[in-house]
């Protein structure tokens, strides 16, 4: 079952990147992709890279991106995301997206859809400049919230926002895998003009077997299927058998809150599966001292001492390479895989994930994970 | 004894103030920073990729003499761009900030006998953070030629023109051996196994650039075998040799000082900024000049602020110079020619016995003051 939801690239793909092995020695030190990167910037025998082909603006908050990924994507298993790289003033910005359309679509299509964030850099940007034609940076397919291979006899899923794109593939796949079980599709949004995807799901309630749609618009009470924010009370009026259900929950923290809460109660914390989509990091505060450093090769944590991560890596026993321990020679250079740092020397704060510091002039505001 | 910058009658006051100056200016330009900057390295970057396709697909030609010399010449362009104004500068993380992982300092690597890493770490951390303090910048002399008098002579020390010419025909691997300290190996100072895995790393990346233009480029162009060998060899020579003049411009030129250990022990970011000054030279030339040294004729812009993009110092020069002339530091530039004729000047000079002195540059060379610089 497994296999049939991920595509792979054919196997003369597979022959021509054995053959551009090769060729690499002749290209050394950069390799083909450098080379024929000047001809076909979507081309690479190594990088995840995608042309988009397709651009839509559905609200006015949102746009969604039909994408073709090259030889390097193998496909994705509905729920899960991908890191998408945007150049923005000559700075590459990454962030996560989940795919929004069927894991079974053959020829490798995948849709993203990005709804801008008041403060999201990358998000507002695809919404003004994303356009055919364009070649983008993604990484493979990535996270484990994703749609069992086995239908399950109930499948609940509750969203909020825009974290309606994961549930949306599931519900997608489920109907293109041709499963008949009852499915409820909960959703929370701020009003019906802001909800995504709002006809599509509708018309799909109409026409397929077994699918519940329920619109929950929290700022114009009345106007949706039901009223308020999640609760037991709320899900037993409704009628919907959510202890008996396999939930998929992506939104807002309080919203993935209450429901972690309510199935821990209800002793089906094992049935109750959650994506986090939003950057708590943004949150953290310049000059925090505490936080959790964790240095990812070596599996190691500890609590943050304010001091430059340098530092508290020794302080671990580990000894990264680095040079003059002022900021000057990039020897130190490491990649911050999530959280914030601040540069000692300018004050200046960078996030991740996947960003360059040097860990010499770098200490953590809150939690930090970084590749050492 | 005076220090160099009690006899350029500056105090420490005056170097905080110098550092306040020069860390605004670095603000600004760090402000200034963005697309403009990504699409002018990514420019030079096709640049040179192209003019590498265009050299290899010329020697396909090569019985006949324009392919054979515009190969010569194309790969010759193409290794000079990638060593100086490409690799030189990336591996300095001027680009990390862009985050684009093929500008990265991390991930780059470069068409040069050092590895990359290997370079960063006595370029970027001995040299950019010792400039000129004899016995610990190591790029000083790159440890064959005597080019100070705080070296002690001896015989050995006559060879140095040899020494030099020689080293400039093979410098990507002298630089390769250097970052190895063989050096060091052999005095003594540093124990062979630390030196091991560095060594066989410049020896393994060498051999795959020898393989690829000695053997594996040779052997596609088929009976022209030696004409393509000849001319790889030619274009790696011509890179080394141009790659020579500008970096022993860069700080040996007459005029540049040379620091004692003790001077700069503890020293302030002020004084660190004075010894970047001091310590270096620029050329002045066109603009395909700057870009074909990668930007190291503005050698003093450079140690200032190496994770600068480079592009950026020819803009900064003149606020720099001016900084140079309130403070009253020399600001030290000429034309090609002049640099270079005092770094064959030093070569020879300091082949033969010299007495010690206090600030390096001895004798006959002439101490240019700062308004002469300035006037220049």
């Amino acid at each position: 079952m497994a296999t049939s939801l991920i595509s792979s690239g054919s196997l003369t793909k597979r022959a021509l990147r054995q053959a551009v092995r090769v060729f690499d020695v002749a290209a050394t030190p950069y390799g083909v992709d450098r080379y024929v990167e000047l001809v076909r910037p979507s081309w690479s025998s190594t990088e995840v890279r995608a042309k988009v082909v397709g651009v839509s603006r559905t609200t006015d908050r949102s746009v969604t991106l039909t994408l073709r990924p090259n030889g390097n994507w193998h496909g994705f298993r509905a729920g899960q995301y991908t890191q998408l790289s945007v150049e923005i003033d000559g700075v590459r910005h990454t962030r996560c997206y989940s795919m929004t359309n069927a894991a079974t679509e053959g020829g490798g299509r995948i849709e993203l859809c990005i709804t801008a964030q008041p403060e999201g850099r990358v998000s507002q940007h695809l919404l003004r400049t994303a356009r055919r034609g364009q070649t983008v940076a993604l990484t493979r397919a990535q996270g484990i919230f994703t749609l069992p291979d086995v239908e399950p006899e109930h499948l609940l899923l509750i969203s909020g926002g825009s974290g309606i794109t994961p549930v949306m593939s599931m519900l997608r796949t489920r109907c293109a895998l041709g499963w008949t079980k009852p499915v409820t599709f909960l959703h929370y949004a701020l009003t019906a003009s802001d909800m995504l995807y709002r006809d599509e799901l509708q018309a799909m309630a109409d026409t397929s077997p077994n699918v519940r749609l329920i619109r929950v618009f929290t700022d114009q009470p009345g106007t949706g299927d039901l009223d308020g924010f999640l609760s037991a009370a709320q899900l037993d009026g409704a009628g919907i058998a959510w202890t008996a259900a396999e939930a998929f929950v992506c939104g807002p923290t309080p919203l993935m809150d209450s429901a972690r809460s309510l199935f821990d109660q209800a002793n089906r914390g094992d049935h109750l599966h959650t994506e986090v989509f939003t950057l708590t990091q943004f949150a953290a505060e310049a000059g925090t001292v505490d936080g959790a450093v964790r240095f990812a090769e070596s599996e190691i944590g500890r609590e943050s001492d304010g001091t430059p991560l340098l530092q508290q890596a020794e302080a671990e026993g580990l000894k990264p390479l680095h040079g003059c321990r002022m900021g000057i020679c990039h020897t130190c250079t490491r990649q911050l895989h999530a959280g914030v740092v601040r540069d000692i020397v300018t004050g200046e704060l960078t996030n991740g994930p996947d960003v360059h510091i040097r860990i010499c002039v770098s200490v953590p505001v809150g939690d930090v994970e970084i590749d050492l | 004894m005076t220090t160099v910058a009690e006899a350029h009658g500056l105090t420490p006051v005056q170097l905080d103030a110098l550092e306040v100056e020069l860390e605004a200016l670095r603000a600004r330009v760090v402000s200034q920073l963005g697309a403009e900057d990504v699409r002018y390295i990514r420019r030079v970057i096709r640049v040179q990729r192209w003019s590498e396709i265009i050299g290899r697909a010329s020697l396909f030609l090569g019985f006949l003499p324009p392919f054979w010399l515009t190969g010569v010449g194309a790969l010759s362009l193409s290794k000079i761009l990638d060593n100086m104004e490409i690799g030189h500068n990336i591996l300095h993380g001027q680009y990390d900030w862009t985050n684009d992982p093929a500008l990265s300092s991390t991930d780059f690597e470069w068409d040069s006998s050092c590895p990359a890493k290997g370079w960063q770490r006595y370029h970027n951390y001995q040299h950019h953070t010792f400039t000129n303090i004899t016995g610990k910048d190591r790029d000083l002399g790159y440890s064959v030629i005597r080019i100070s008098d705080e070296t002690p002579w001896s015989p050995a020390n006559l060879g140095n023109p040899l020494y030099a010419l020689g080293l400039a025909a093979i410098f990507d691997h002298g630089i390769m051996l250097h970052d190895v300290d063989v050096a060091q190996v052999r005095e003594g100072k540093r124990p062979w196994e630390d030196a091991k895995p560095a060594l066989r790393a410049g020896l393994k990346k060498s051999a795959r650039l020898a393989f690829r233009d000695y053997i594996m480029w040779p052997a596609f162009t088929g009976p022209l075998f030696l004409l393509t060998l000849a001319a790889n060899a030619l274009a790696n020579l011509i890179r080394n040799l141009w790659a020579f003049i500008i970096i022993f411009c860069g700080h040996f030129p007459s005029g540049v000082l040379e620091f004692t250990e003790a001077e700069c022990e503890g020293e302030s970011k002020g004084h660190w900024y004075f010894r970047q000054m001091l310590g270096s030279g620029n050329i002045t030339g066109g603009r395909l000049f700057h870009i074909m040294s990668g930007n190291l004729s503005f050698q003093i812009e450079h140690h200032l602020f190496p994770d600068i993009p480079a592009r950026r110092y020819q803009q900064i020069a003149p606020e720099v110079r001016e900084i140079c002339q309130r403070y009253g530091i020399p600001y030290n530039t000429g034309r090609l020619s002049r640099q270079f004729g005092s770094v064959i000047f030093k070569i020879f000079r300091f082949a033969l016995p010299s007495r010690r002195t206090r600030t390096g540059s001895v004798p006959p060379a002439p101490r240019i003051e700062p308004v002469e610089l300035l006037a220049a």
